[in-house]
């Protein structure tokens, strides 16, 4: 668990089938898009440099400091990606740091991927980017407005991410909305004062030592007013929806069943065989029954063939 | 000290690690996906998908005993759903009584938080399973097979690439801020100034590792030029799979198929 200091990333089987898949699909449209815009920027440098930089994400998420009481801070890095290499190149780096997380070091799920690209990838780095961008437009050109902007952003982005998985856990009925997002937000909002410390500390150590790379993200295409109204929604949106779903006990399958929209979702992916029996069975019973007998010999058969294999390979070595 | 320990590859002569990777990213995504859609309490399916996964541990020679150890990883995260025994409406288990008002754990709640469990744990060992049984370069392949774009697999190779490069630094800047009294073990010496100090010489190493991270990607970029990259990734065209390989994929996914066929039927 040193790996993953942060508890946001969802493994698999706390998530239904249908916020997984549906989370995917929006994340696989991100990623696409965002490979468009970096490839179109043309800039054939930032191959080898996002790739870096995602490695030292993932190492700098190893750095901490004590805190109290055994806790320590940490790094998720959503908002330093963003501040140095602007959303597009950012959502890619977390994406790489997420999926190698979740392939290599069983940190996440693999269909959980997609919810956690979700989180930490997409709302991670426009909540981000609209925050630094806003803050950084309203405190002007001061050296410590950087800092300023750089804690805030820190923070929120994982505030925000936080109350995103939790709303996630809830709408998958594996956390009770008015226990999972309180949780979360209370238990990230302490976690994001770290992340917001490494995160100033880092930002003060390049104003000082390398000021034109933190000049350079200034400069960024102004074409990224997209993922500035993206940020703004997913921040607003996230923030009041939360706590409306949880004050209510049964908070989001309340504000479902309102729609009647849990059941039109679930509906098709859920019930794929409804009551289904063995073709031309009718006799529930008996089908029970085949299926008992089935599922022994399908056991059975790969017990058999697994031994079958060790003694061939012990005959062989 | 290095980090090669990071590396969750374990060669090992088995039938396992010599499956085609593209089969075998398949297959354990399909796995996983099966365990999902298993409807909750559909135990006797839970325990044919948990044979399933044994024997293929078995059978990937990694040792039961290290796949087990290592799919306690997500355990702290069932945390999350413990609630549910309480909040899911049905039948009452257990009353806990708690001052004035009790607190209700229901049949059915259990039953979900144990399936939750149960789903995470054997998902879990599929995926450990496939990065145990394969090297990082395999599970390139496999990603642009499933038709990953390839500069996205660029960026995943060079990160893999440069992590343990970076791991490295990260740990000998550990290693001098634990030099330079950073962090002491002795009984009553103070370790460390404030809780600001400590949190701005963290952000100044992170910092500094990006600030490496940096420098260190121009030379890769020069070093790239001068091997003839003209920005464009290309990469080697696909093995084919062979007919075994295919055979796998096929009864793999026709068992999985079944399983859940029974899983509905039950």
């Amino acid at each position: 668990m040193w790996l993953s200091p942060v508890a946001m990333h969802i493994p698999d089987g706390f998530l239904s089938v249908t916020v997984a898949v549906g989370l995917w699909i929006i994340s696989i449209l991100v990623i696409a898009y965002s490979l468009r815009r970096v490839n179109k920027d043309l800039d054939e440098r930032r191959i080898p440099l996002m790739g870096v930089l995602a490695a030292a994400i993932f190492a700098g998420q190893m750095l901490n400091f004590a805190v109290a009481g055994g806790t320590s801070g940490h790094l998720m890095g959503a908002a330093i990606a963003t501040i140095l290499l602007g959303p597009w190149a950012a959502i890619l780096v977390m994406t790489t740091v997420v999926s190698i997380q979740a392939l290599i070091f069983q940190d996440g799920g693999l269909l959980a991927l997609g919810a956690n690209i979700f989180n930490m990838g997409v709302i991670g780095v426009a909540v981000s980017y609209f925050v630094y961008r806003t803050l950084r437009r309203i405190l002007g050109g001061q050296r410590w407005s950087v800092l300023v902007s750089g804690f805030a952003t820190a923070w929120l982005s994982i505030e925000i991410a936080a109350l995103a998985a939790g709303l996630q856990l809830a709408l998958s009925g594996t956390s009770p909305a008015n226990i999972a997002v309180p949780a979360m937000a209370g238990i990230h909002a302490v976690i994001g004062i770290g992340e917001g410390l490494i995160t100033l500390g880092a930002l003060s150590f390049l104003a000082a030592t390398r000021p034109d790379l933190i000049e350079a993200s200034e400069k960024s295409p102004p074409a990224g007013s997209l993922v500035w109204g993206v940020g703004l929604a997913l921040a607003l949106g996230l923030a009041v929806f939360s706590p409306l779903a949880s004050s209510h006990p049964d908070g989001l399958e309340w504000v479902a069943r309102q729609q009647g929209f849990l059941k039109n979702v679930q509906g098709p992916l859920y019930h794929v065989i409804p009551n289904y029996v063995f073709p031309g069975i009718s006799n529930q019973a008996v089908a029970t029954i085949l299926a008992g007998i089935l599922g022994t010999l399908l056991v059975f058969g790969v017990a058999l063939g697994v031994a079958y294999l060790r003694r061939k390979r012990n005959a062989r070595g | 000290m290095h980090v090669h320990f990071l590396d969750p590859y374990r060669p090992r002569p088995s039938l396992v690690h010599s499956l085609d990777a593209r089969v075998k990213f398949i297959l354990t995504v399909a796995y996983i996906l099966t365990c999902a859609l298993t409807p909750l309490g559909a135990w006797p399916v839970f325990i044919l998908l948990f044979s399933l996964v044994l024997a293929v541990e078995i059978l990937s020679e990694l040792g039961v005993r290290y796949v087990l150890k290592r799919s306690i990883l997500a355990a702290p995260f069932v945390l999350a759903a413990l609630p549910l025994i309480f909040t899911v409406p049905g039948s009452t288990l257990v009353r806990l009584p708690l001052g004035s008002a009790a607190l209700n754990v229901t049949v059915e709640g259990v039953e979900r938080l144990v399936s939750i469990a149960v789903k995470s744990w054997l998902s879990l060992q599929a995926a450990i399973i496939m990065s145990a049984s394969m090297p990082f370069p395999d599970l390139l392949l496999a990603m642009r097979a499933v038709g990953m774009p390839r500069l996205l697999v660029a960026i995943i190779g060079l990160m893999w690439r440069y992590l343990f490069v970076l791991v490295d630094e990260a740990l000998r800047l550990m290693r001098a801020r634990a030099a330079r009294s950073g962090f002491s073990d002795q009984e009553g010496l103070k370790s460390g100034g404030s809780l600001a100090w400590r949190a701005r010489v963290t952000g100044g190493m992170a910092g500094s590792l990006f600030l490496r991270g940096f420098e260190r990607s121009d030379r890769i970029y020069t070093a790239m030029l001068s091997r003839g990259y003209d920005g464009e990734v290309r990469s080697m065209p696909l093995p084919a799979i062979t007919p075994s390989a295919w055979l796998t994929l096929l009864l793999g996914l026709l068992l999985l198929g079944l399983l859940l066929f029974l899983a509905f039927l039950l």
